[in-house]
């Protein structure tokens, strides 16, 4: 019964991985083909040695920490905020939630041009209107801004889990302490923040794969530049391959984001293995 | 007296709240709003952001021009194709994990779950390697296959949890009354399931209507979704704001519809149960 199922993932782990450790082993260029050569390290120490591979890295964590900072924050702000009783609770949820749908290409066109463009953009016209220069963001922040676009994807995605685990939080627990005196201050530090501890953390963890390998937002908006202003691990390795053709420095770049997306799983796999015995 | 403090209380978060959403929300509306203007209107000031045509042109277009609706059926297969193509491999492998549950059940459950770890690039050389040798580049076939592969850890966990959910003693019972094996599962099990076979069905239509990865890499004109459909858009000669909003309109509408429709089932998918 778990075969078909197993033995499928299996060869869709097993047979890209050990294609891509052979690949990234050869001088492999799709542009010469049949001048395929064993060259050890050598594609690793050239992808390492690379200054676009340094400014990868630090886009990477950049990208992937502003993101997760706002979004979390942000995130707890909003979930406290839809807890409490108003009207049209159902509909504000689905306005809140709706970012998350649009699909990425979608999200960082529309972005791109109808608000961050330095002439037609809307802040471009907020800014004459209060007397300002516009401002280039894509050009001159490029980083920032991918930031703040992938941040209004996922900030739906935060406020839903987070808001999920608030509506099970114990309710009489919190009126007790309301009534003890506690302030709203110390019920949220002390009740409300250790009960969303845990879905803070899978929040986290779950992003943190997504954002590693973002990579249709940085196409459309940026094209990973200028230069390589904006250029993650993900977009240098697609670049590498696709753009420059070049397989065997493109493998040796996939074998260093599969490294480095493998430490995080690790910390998500085994949390969700500790729940899945409760 | 306290009825009236928690009276003010309700309308600030009320207040506070809507002001928040409409934020949130506000790229989305305007984007609809635009592909109803003219390009003129579409650029002017944005204090006359009231003053549409309220034309369809902008639609019309877009279609002549890209053929919208080709796309849209791309986006289709492949979301139902290959959510389709998943529910066949993983019902057996659901159905074994939660009722006949062995010793290496969590680890291999686990293991299904890294395998979605993996970051997409590390596997694209090789699969764009082999899809291009097999002759499947930018087909609807290629596409569904190696889509279906990204999502099925997802789906079958999340069949797996609300499997776990039916009392096997339903399933037994079944069985006395001497019910084969997939009579027991197709009349018993599925049935009683239904609600999570709709939203697991839901959720992954969704992550395949929006993923932007593979659609972009293995697809160039016969196959093409419309995530790439869209990309096309950020080409200069396609910089007009008005059919630029209409095309994400129609690419945005059917999902969004569905998200909003299956939002409550979401949270337990997207963290594998992590969170229900």
């Amino acid at each position: 019964m778990l075969a078909p199922s197993v033995t499928l993932l299996f060869l869709w782990m097993l047979v890209p991985l050990v294609l891509t450790l052979y690949f990234s082993t050869l001088r492999y260029n799709l542009l010469a083909p049949g001048v395929t050569a064993f060259t050890g390290l050598q594609n690793y120490s050239y992808f390492l040695s690379d200054p676009a591979f340094r400014t990868a890295i630090t886009n990477t964590l950049v990208l992937v920490s502003g993101v997760l900072v706002i979004t979390v924050t942000g995130g707890i702000l909003l979930a406290l905020l839809l807890d409490q009783p108003m009207w049209g609770q159902g509909v504000v949820r689905l306005l809140v939630l709706a970012p998350f749908f649009v699909m990425p290409t979608v999200s960082a066109l529309v972005w791109k041009n109808m608000f961050l463009n330095p002439v037609n953009g809307l802040f471009a016209h907020l800014a004459g209107a209060l007397g300002l220069q516009p401002y280039d963001f894509l050009a001159i922040s490029p980083l920032a801004s991918i930031i703040g676009i992938v941040s209004w994807q996922w900030l739906p995605f935060a406020t839903l889990i987070l808001l999920t685990a608030l509506q099970s939080l114990d309710r009489d627990q919190v009126e007790a302490a309301e009534m003890d005196g506690a302030a709203a201050s110390a019920r949220f530090r002390f009740i409300v923040l250790p009960h969303l501890a845990r879905p803070i953390t899978v929040v986290i963890l779950m992003e943190t794969i997504f954002l590693l390998s973002i990579f249709a937002e940085i196409l459309v908006t940026t094209n990973g530049g200028p230069g390589i202003a904006s250029t993650n691990l993900t977009y240098l390795v697609y670049a590498e391959t696709l753009l420059r053709f070049d397989v065997g420095t493109g493998s040796a770049g996939a074998v260093v984001a599969i490294v480095l997306a493998n430490i995080v799983a690790m910390f998500l796999v085994r949390m969700i293995g500790k729940n899945l015995a409760a | 007296m306290a009825r009236r403090v928690s009276r003010r209380h309700k309308w600030t978060t009320t207040i506070l709240a809507w002001s928040v959403a409409m934020l949130i929300f506000f790229p989305v509306l305007w984007t609809v709003q635009t592909s109803f203007k003219t390009e003129a209107q579409a650029i002017a000031d944005p204090s006359r952001f009231f003053d549409a045509a309220w034309t369809l042109e902008n639609y019309v277009t877009v279609q002549q021009r890209s053929d919208y609706f080709r796309h849209f059926w791309n986006s289709v297969v492949l979301s139902v194709g290959s959510t389709a193509a998943g529910l066949i491999m993983a019902v057996p492998a659901a159905w074994a994990m939660a009722f006949v549950p062995g010793r290496r059940t969590k680890s291999l459950l686990l293991w299904m779950l890294s395998t979605r770890m993996m970051p997409a690039v590390g596997a694209l050389v090789p699969v764009y390697l082999i899809v291009r040798d097999v002759g499947l580049l930018d087909t609807r076939l290629g596409l569904v296959l190696v889509l279906m592969l990204g999502n099925l850890p997802i789906i079958i966990w999340m069949l797996y949890t609300y499997f776990r959910e039916v009392p096997s003693e339903i399933l037994e019972a079944a069985r006395m009354d001497g019910a084969s094996l997939i009579a027991e599962v197709r009349t018993v099990l599925l049935p009683m399931a239904l609600p999570g076979l709709a939203s697991t069905c839901l959720l992954n239509i969704i992550l395949t209507w929006n993923e932007a990865f593979w659609t972009l890499n293995l697809t160039a004109v016969n196959a093409a979704p419309l995530t790439a459909f869209i990309a096309s858009y950020s080409s200069p000669e396609g910089l007009f704001y008005a059919k630029l909003s209409a095309a994400s309109t129609m690419a945005i509408a059917p999902i969004l519809v569905l998200g909003w429709i299956s939002q409550k089932q979401l949270v337990r998918g997207l963290t594998f149960g992590a969170v229900k």
